[in-house]
């Protein structure tokens, strides 16, 4: 009896006990999904079948030459290009702007944050609104300008650089958070160090505030390439992919060939090997850019 | 990875000013801080969208129908809500998300605290192996595996269910590693003591550990309420033919399909879809804030 206690109260028996349920629950949704997706994209198979059929590297072969995947392939490229230095760019100045005690900072700083908190449906339908081609504000306010106006979601050309827009309305509160938290982490005695040398404001943001905020920037721009590269909700809710395809990413086309249309005909694996190349991209654009990073940024510590 | 880690001490919610830090005294040419001509419409920029469907919300149909647009409608329609209440069943979508996040919430609570705690203090078979294979699933978004994860919990029969929108969110990654690093900079003695006291495991995580942990998991409760609560994709293709398991989310994107035109209707419901999120926000801005800054080391 007192050898089972001890074996139960082992520390070996003790930490498994604790990590088994998360453990269980993680290898049966985050890690098995990741061989099977592997798996399925080497088969022919539809979602709600359960015939499968071995297809070999077809599926991978198909790839090559379906247009409509090549065209959501651009547009996501094209996306991510403006979507990364805008956001990116757009926060560090913001954070600039916002890291300083003057009044009403708190309200600035809220108005910045509250469009992080809300969702890409949400936002989509405000936008929708906002960006109406008839009736929205922003040819209003446009219309003051001389400008415009603009068809926006509707028309083929200016549809993907609204989303863009739209987009980083939503993520410039997330990308200010974390170079604000990156621009106080700066010694103060640095700055100042830098200001008694006669260095103008420019000057010290350049030598050392920028530098000091590489790891920052670093973490920004892989984040903002991943996310950006999986755009899914807002071109699924707002543009559903047009005008004429040109806001068809990536993860769209593959939402659409599994489960639009590939629910009857058999376009899961098709689906999946593309989701997989995807994931590939992916992977090796991340392990790129650190690889790239860690050879320029200088991390304090 | 080690400068991430510095992020997570910073709190950007602290003014400069409170931290020490002091406006450098220079030549003033106004009685206030020119950076307010940057920041002011910097702020109605990125309030416009909210303040614009907050006036429509309020406004007629053909109000909203009309261009140039009414910036003020002379009176206001709070009927609009009641009548965009019944119209998109809200209270459905409501509970339904309420059921979904507050169980998720809870659940990844208790088991990323487990987690945490043995991946931090117990030496158990496995562990470092463990941990680094549960690390790398944060690397693979859910957009790419998307397909075989449904075909999982299809083969679960969660399909059509709300348990489709739990079952596979009890226990977060990302939960499990923000409350790890945040348990191995506890200082260790007192738990020592308990432990040569006699006490398990379990009541030292309980009594000693967690009371020492409330923001931490107050930071992991507030993000994962955001995820889930907000979460579109996954009851996307997990709620298909089931009205009644729609959440927040689906319900409002299905309205919006129905309703498109009916601008003033569709932007009440928008608005009463956002109040819970915002109210969370605007008590618990500090834990918003740190947990993504603490978000940074997910990548």
């Amino acid at each position: 009896m007192e050898r089972v206690r001890r074996a139960l109260t082992s520390d070996h028996a003790v930490g498994w006990a604790f990590v088994a349920p998360s453990v269980l629950l993680v290898v049966v949704f985050g890690l098995y999904p990741i061989v099977s997706g592997l798996m399925l994209s080497f088969q022919k198979a539809s979602l709600l079948s359960p015939v499968r059929e071995f297809a070999g590297l077809e599926n991978y072969r198909a790839i090559l030459g379906d247009d409509r995947l090549k065209q959501a392939a651009i547009n996501t490229v094209y996306y991510t290009i403006l979507f990364v230095p805008i956001s990116i760019v757009g926060s560090l100045a913001i954070a600039v702007a916002l890291n300083r005690g003057i009044a009403f900072i708190r309200a600035y700083r809220l108005a910045v944050f509250i469009p992080v908190v809300t969702s890409t449906i949400a936002t989509g339908i405000m936008f929708l609104w906002l960006l109406d081609s008839h009736y929205g504000l922003a040819n209003f306010v446009l219309g003051k300008a001389g400008l415009g106006p603009f068809g926006f979601f509707e028309d083929p050309r200016q549809a993907m650089p609204s989303l863009v827009g739209m987009t980083v309305w939503g993520w410039l509160g997330f990308d200010t958070i974390i170079y604000l938290a990156a621009l106080q982490g700066i010694p103060q005695e640095l700055t100042e160090a830098s200001a008694v040398d006669g260095a103008s404001q420019w000057g010290t943001f350049r030598s050392v505030t920028w530098p000091m905020l590489g790891p920052a920037t670093l973490l920004l721009v892989v984040w903002s390439t991943l996310s950006a590269l999986q755009l899914f909700d807002e071109v699924f809710f707002v543009t559903k992919g047009g005008p004429l395809g040109r806001t068809s990413v990536v993860v769209f086309y593959v939402y659409r060939l599994a489960f639009e249309q590939g629910l009857a005909i058999p376009l899961a694996g098709f689906a999946a090997a593309i989701a997989y190349i995807l994931f590939l991209v992916i992977l090796m654009l991340t392990l790129i850019q650190f690889w790239l990073g860690n050879r320029v940024v200088h991390y304090s510590s | 990875m080690s400068a991430t880690a510095e992020l997570v001490r910073v709190d950007p919610v602290t003014l400069p000013g409170e931290t020490g830090m002091v406006e450098r005294p220079r030549r003033r040419w106004l009685p206030f801080s020119p950076w307010h001509f940057v920041l002011l419409p910097l702020a109605v920029v990125m309030l416009a969208p909210l303040v614009w469907m907050l006036v429509a919300s309020l406004e007629t149909l053909d109000q909203t129908r009309h261009f140039p647009p009414i910036l003020w409608p002379g009176t206001l329609r709070f009927g609009n809500y009641p009548n965009a209440f019944r119209a998109a069943h809200m209270g459905r979508l409501f509970w339904n998300t309420f059921v979904v996040t507050s169980t998720v919430v809870l659940s990844n609570l208790v088991l990323c605290s487990l987690a945490g705690y043995a991946f931090a203090r117990i030496r158990f078979l496995g562990r470092t192996a463990v941990y680094y294979l549960l690390l790398a699933t944060l690397m693979v978004p859910l957009q790419v595996v998307l397909i075989p994860t449904f075909l999982i919990v299809k083969s679960l029969g969660l399909i059509d269910h709300l348990g489709a929108l739990i079952v596979p969110n009890l226990a977060n990654v990302f939960g499990i590693f923000m409350l790890t690093q945040f348990f191995r900079t506890l200082p260790v003695e007192l738990e020592e003591a308990a432990r040569i006291d006699g006490a398990s495991r379990l009541s030292i995580l309980l009594k000693i550990v967690l009371p020492l942990s409330a923001p931490a998991l107050a930071t992991l409760a507030v993000i994962q309420f955001m995820w889930t609560w907000n979460d579109f994709l996954w009851p996307l293709v997990t709620i298909i033919n089931n009205e009644g398991a729609q959440t927040v989310q689906l319900g409002l994107a299905a309205f919006q399909g129905a309703h498109q035109t009916d601008t003033s209707l569709l932007m009440a419901a928008n608005v009463m879809s956002l109040l819970p999120m915002l109210v969370l926000f605007l008590l618990a801005q500090r834990y918003f804030v740190r947990g993504i800054a603490t978000q940074g080391l997910k990548g």
